[in-house]
């Protein structure tokens, strides 16, 4: 069995979601679901381990070898991601069933599993995968659950949000398929490892520029980089809580990976930063983005809409380390990706929780929570902490690095931006934490009780996670630094 | 009914472009369900739309500037045809000799779809499975039993409307499933496999539905059934794969699946079609019964209201 | 140059058609319409890359040797689903839009989602 990790990653979720219609029962669905999620968590810890053992992990599916088959190449890189997304999909299925019984109406209830466990499996498929047309079709499986679960959710705007993002990423989505034909046509092959080797003969006719550039675009829309980053707000506030938590923290992630894959291992580091001016692009975009969505956020009235504005400046911040093109840069965004999967998934489920007791998530009904919901108020400042930077927490270690390496690069004004994009985060939770702390519950709030046990554990699963990784940093930067160096060929 | 003239029309091209099963598919699904599932949505929706207030100047210009990427992008491709081109000196001789001698399948595009890059044709089948489940979860509304009693009142006045319909499409039904099953399983020698006939098949029971009326189309055919049927379709496709695990080899290696590569090549090809088949059937089924269903009660509920 | 490539200046056509069409209109099923000309035209790109002159089908037979290019063939037949995946759901939400708003134009759904707070 232990040969065949790569591909029961992505297969035990996949073939999981048919298999949850078979059984009815919401409940029994939700038990398949999280066991399901959880082996598929086991397996890339497994795989972790397995490629810092013995190095590139290939794995040939129906037998045939590339490029005329499609393979699986895990490296450093892609276990991560598997892991941080296996992780998160698990820890916050644990708070799904007590939060859909409020959201979800009981007939969709198994169709949620169902969805959930596509998107999982959507997710893991464009992960591991070694070929481009292979990327697109999970791409696919993973954006129609996204986009079906988010449509699930109560407000009627959520069908609206659901609709904007199904536009702009398919549009994403078509970009990247033309993107791919084009590659295909001048070299022959879909196989990522073999397009590199093919692609620097071609690499010079403006075909392959073009091809570039689709792509490079279509991921930006899927990854919501500032200025296409206007499906992600309301998707992530409209949507069900649980679907918000799951996809606020790994959705975005998938599409950074894409984007870092194809510009490093496909077309290579040396072509794609310098046929587009990529660098200065993405500092100023990533830049643009970290304040402009910050700036948004202070004003939101919907504590949710706030954090997701807050996941537009992080994406911002990734985009930065990620300009850098420096292993150091590609450390630190790698380091930040799991630092932010972390504290959203933290956050949005804590927001799960006051959606489940006040029905509500606007600031006004934060009133006095601090005292009736201490645990969930903890939690939320716990995690706003960690965005803001403060040490003690991941997210510390991650802005640490950060501008550590854009000092090491030179650019010091931009790593003043960065300390400036801090303090506006420290704005926008401030209003929360005062909303929390310094006010008294609003005429009608009076009985609201701390979160059921379903959401707690969870949700500080997640906190204490982000407070020991962000004291105990030996082990996450070893991995994040070895996978950063692998993609400038030092190393597996 | 552009978008129907539009499907036949690319299909056409496509079958001057020597693309013949991706014809085939074309005219299936975009000549046929795409167009239907417009309608439908029109029916609902209104068939006008608001003429735009403003000059959408911005949309013209982000336009313009990728068709003109585009069109810079062209300026150094091969030649269309040309038998050097990259595209078809590398991996594609391989696939062209090895159909017959690994195989076994003369349809080129049925060993590559079903063989060599099956593991994209499982990701297709969820794909589809994916819609069916999101078409559900976004539309499916729960049947009172006197809403069928109204709907059959509305049947009877139909069936004297439509009477040579109504005959010439009880002669013909039979006939389209007969031609299902054929491009079902003929997919290895000729254009067809598991999309085309589940598509085909599908057709022949939304044509039954609307001649015959959507309550009792649901008593034919049951939703539940439906629904485990899309889902083990999936499965069935998967199993396949585990099955090769299990023999000992990668997934959905297929020469593991009898003594003979070639036979076990057969088998596995036969075994994916049947699960293609199965879900695209099904999730056509529930695709057009969902959304007839909405625009039903939504047409009723006006006519109350009205 | 451009006889040789004209297949190509057609699509490059298409999908501007299509793409304008899914930024420029408001109507959400036209945008639809769009995405899906959007597709077809690139589904034509793929199966033009695909074509060889005096080849025919990729079915072996007696008396050819010439074949088209198989695998894009692959590849657009799973892009065709997708596409019709996307336009089923993306179908199905207009009309729950049209029943929540009463409406399915971008500025009057935008204009009633922004009065709720």
């Amino acid at each position: 069995m232990l040969a065949h990790l790569p591909v029961l990653q992505v297969i035990v979720p996949l073939l999981a979601a048919p298999a949850c219609i078979i059984l009815r029962r919401p409940g029994w669905v939700w038990a398949f679901a999280l066991l399901a999620s959880g082996s598929a968590f086991l397996i890339s810890i497994a795989l972790l381990q397995q490629v810092a053992d013995s190095g590139v992990v290939v794995y040939e599916l129906g037998g045939w070898e590339a490029p005329w088959g499609i393979e699986y190449r895990i490296d450093t890189l892609n276990s991560i991601l598997a892991l941080i997304i296996t992780g998160i999909s698990t820890i916050v299925l644990l708070a799904a069933h007590t939060s859909i019984q409020e959201e979800i109406p009981e007939d969709r209830q198994t169709l949620f599993y169902v969805l959930y466990l596509l998107s999982l499996a959507g997710m893991l498929g464009i992960v591991t995968t070694g070929d481009a047309f292979n990327v697109f079709v999970f791409l696919e499986i993973f954006s129609l659950s996204a986009y079906a679960l988010i449509a699930l959710g109560r407000d009627r705007r959520a069908l609206w949000a659901s609709y904007q993002y199904l536009i702009m990423g398919s549009i994403g989505a078509t970009f990247i398929l033309i993107g791919i034909g084009l590659m295909y046509q001048m070299t022959g092959t879909l196989n990522m490892e073999d397009l590199s080797r093919r692609l620097p003969e071609v690499a010079q006719t403006r075909t392959i520029f073009t091809a570039f550039a689709f792509l490079i675009v279509g991921i930006c829309l899927k990854l919501a980089l500032f200025p296409l980053h206007l499906w992600l707000p309301n998707a992530y506030a409209y949507a069900p809580s649980i679907v918000t938590a799951f996809l606020a923290a790994t959705a975005t992630k998938v599409a950074l990976y894409l984007l870092i894959r194809f510009t490093y291992s496909v077309f290579g580091g040396s072509f794609s930063f310098t046929t587009l001016p990529l660098q200065t692009l993405f500092v100023v975009l990533g830049l643009l983005g970290v304040f402009a969505a910050s700036i948004t956020a202070i004003y939101q009235k919907n504590v949710k809409l706030i954090f997701a504005y807050s996941s537009v400046a992080q994406i911002g911040y990734m985009i930065v380390g990620y300009s850098i093109s420096t292993p150091a840069g590609l450390m630190a965004t790698l380091l930040h990706m799991f630092n932010h999967a972390l504290m959203k998934g933290a956050l949005f489920l804590a927001l799960g929780a006051v959606m489940y007791r006040v029905g509500s998530v606007q600031l006004r009904d934060f009133h006095g929570l601090g005292r009736q919901m201490p645990f969930t108020m903890a939690a939320i400042v716990a995690g706003s902490l960690s965005l803001i930077g403060v040490p003690l927490t991941v997210g510390f270690v991650s802005k640490w690095y950060l501008v550590l390496a854009t000092i090491e690069n030179g650019w010091w004004p931009v790593a003043v931006l960065i300390l400036l994009g801090s303090l506006l985060a420290i704005v926008y939770t401030w209003r929360i934490v005062e909303a929390g702390y310094f006010n008294a519950p609003p005429a009608g709030n009076e009985q609201v009780r701390e979160a059921p046990l379903a959401y707690l554990i969870p949700v500080w699963m997640l906190v204490s996670a982000n407070i020991y990784f962000g004291i105990d940093t030996r082990l996450s930067i070893q991995i994040a630094t070895s996978a950063a160096q692998s993609l400038f060929g030092v190393g597996p | 009914m552009l978008s129907g003239i539009y499907g036949l029309l690319s299909a056409s091209f496509f079958v001057t472009l020597d693309a013949v099963d991706v014809a085939f598919t074309e005219a299936a699904v975009g000549a046929g369900i795409a167009t239907l599932l417009m309608l439908v949505t029109v029916t609902m929706t209104g068939r006008y739309e608001h003429s735009a207030r403003h000059k959408p100047i911005g949309a013209l210009a982000v336009v313009l500037v990728t068709g003109g990427l585009l069109l810079y992008g062209i300026l150094d491709m091969p030649y269309f045809g040309s038998i050097d081109a990259p595209a078809h000196l590398h991996v594609a001789p391989r696939y062209i000799n090895g159909s017959m001698q690994e195989i076994g399948v003369i349809n080129i595009v049925t060993s590559v779809l079903a063989s060599y890059r099956g593991f994209d044709t499982l990701g297709e089948v969820v794909v589809i499975f994916t819609a069916g489940v999101g078409v559900l979860a976004l539309l499916s509304a729960v049947r009172r039993p006197e809403e069928d009693v109204e709907i059959d009142s509305v049947n009877v006045s139909m069936h004297e409307k439509y009477l040579i319909l109504r005959v010439v499409t009880k002669i013909l039904i039979p006939f389209i499933l007969l031609f299902a099953l054929y491009v079902q399983f003929h997919g290895d020698y000729g254009p067809g496999g598991g999309f085309q006939a589940g598509v085909i098949f599908a057709a022949a029971i939304i044509l039954y539905s609307m001649l015959f009326g959507m309550s009792t189309a649901r008593r034919v055919i049951s939703q539940p059934i439906i629904q485990l049927l899309s889902a083990i379709g999936v499965l069935v496709y998967g199993s396949v794969g585990v099955v090769s695990l299990l023999n000992g080899g990668n997934f959905l290696d297929y020469n593991l699946l009898s003594d003979d590569p070639v036979a076990g090549q057969h088998l596995g090809i036969l075994l994916v079609e049947l699960g293609i088949g199965c879900t695209v059937t099904s999730v056509m089924v529930i695709i057009f019964f969902n959304f007839a269903g909405r625009t039903e009660d939504h047409m009723r509920n006006e006519r109350k209201s009205a | 140059m451009f006889l040789g490539l004209y297949n190509y200046w057609i699509v490059v056509v298409l999908m501007m058609i299509g793409f304008y069409i899914i930024i420029a209109h408001g109507n959400l099923v036209k945008k639809i319409v769009g995405l899906n000309i959007f597709q077809t035209s690139v589904f034509i790109f793929y199966i033009s890359v695909a074509n060889i002159d005096g080849g025919t089908a990729p079915i072996l037979a007696e008396g050819f040797s010439r074949y088209s290019n198989p695998l894009p063939h692959v590849l657009i037949l799973t892009a065709i689903v997708v596409g019709i995946a996307t336009t089923a759901l993306g179908l199905a939400l207009a009309m729950r839009i049209k029943e929540a708003y009463g409406s399915i134009e971008e500025e009057e759904i935008q204009q009633r989602a922004n009065r709720e707070c």
